[in-house]
């Protein structure tokens, strides 16, 4: 299972289109959230999708997936590795209306390289890179699992700041 | 027992919000959201980690595009605070964390603004604006840091 997710505003057309295209081409399941919707947008041929889902449900199908897609955002870059799945993301670009700014392309640049985060810089890529991930199994191009909590130092700068130190 | 509101948006301003749980341990903290769908979770846990969850609520989203939303926003927002009183407000923005710092602030509430990890060039558009109201102001990029705020102390990764 490939869980394609696009956060919750704005609809990406051009990452849901590219991997609409090679769900066509392959007989591996997909499942999209897809955002708010609009009357224009593409709506995939080749596999299931819903506009939002529940928390819940966003877990399970993580959980479920050998790859995640998504957008350069910090909650799927988070998720990916709190769960230790690979995670191909391309930044949405406010050039081409996708988003308010450009900082999804500095996300994506910081954050390229990691273990486990893998970056598309267009569109044309995404088909190949995911057939790339695949290969690689699960097993291996996972991130490392992540602690589930902020760095050591940022908690405990928090923890004194309510205390009144 | 120190009365603690945590604040953000949905997305990945909540999943790093949830991040620092750990810092408010033996605290009486109260949550808001621009979104209902986390409470579930949210209890699950805090109930793992031994907290308890004094409320959940979730505000109105909204974005600076959004403007009548945004007056909704606020005015929620201002009453959250009027009806929880909280001893200290920590957000990791967007906007709903923005009013939290600046109602808060009006409150006597001690803030504290923690600005997302997605801005590692510059501050975000609110954390630029409400940082200058936030008692403890930081940032998660070492680049971003200045002599006087944001500073940096760590990152939710």
């Amino acid at each position: 299972m490939i869980f394609l997710t696009v956060g919750t505003q704005e609809p990406f057309d051009r990452l849901v289109r590219a991997v609409d295209e090679w769900a066509g081409a392959h007989d591996v399941p997909v499942f999209g959230q897809l955002g708010r919707l609009e009357a224009d947008s593409y709506l995939p041929r080749h596999f299931p999708f819903e506009s939002f889902i529940s928390a819940d449900e966003f877990q399970e199908r993580l959980e479920d997936s050998r790859l995640m897609v998504g957008h350069a955002g910090m909650g799927s870059i988070i998720s990916a590795l709190t769960y230790g799945k690979p995670l191909l993301m391309m930044a949405r670009r406010a050039s081409l209306g996708e988003h308010r700014n450009e900082h999804q392309l500095a996300t994506a640049a910081r954050f390229a390289g990691r273990p486990g985060l893998h970056v598309a810089d267009e569109a044309a890529q995404v088909g190949a890179l995911i057939d790339r991930l695949l290969a690689q199994g699960a097993g291996t191009a996972g991130g490392t699992q992540l602690s589930p909590h902020a760095s050591p130092e940022l908690i405990g700068a928090v923890r004194d700041f309510i205390a009144g130190k | 027992m120190t009365r603690v509101l945590a604040i953000s948006s949905t997305g990945g301003h909540w999943v790093q919000l949830l991040r620092l749980m750990p810092a408010w341990d033996g605290c009486e903290v109260h949550y808001a959201c621009t979104s209902p769908d986390h409470e579930a979770r949210l209890r699950a846990v805090a109930a793992a980690r031994g907290q308890q969850v004094a409320s959940f609520t979730a505000v109105t989203d909204a974005n600076r595009w959004a403007k009548a939303r945004l007056v909704r926003q606020l005015l929620e927002v201002g009453a959250l605070l009027l009806k929880v009183r909280p001893d200290v407000v920590i957000t990791t923005g967007a906007s709903a964390g923005y009013f939290a710092i600046r109602a808060g602030r009006l409150l006597g509430a001690r803030t504290c603004w923690l600005d997302s990890i997605a801005n590692g060039e510059e501050l975000s558009l609110s954390g630029a604006r409400a940082g200058p109201h936030a008692d403890l102001f930081l940032t998660q990029w070492p680049e971003v840091a200045r002599p006087d705020g944001p500073q940096f102390k760590g990152s939710v990764l």
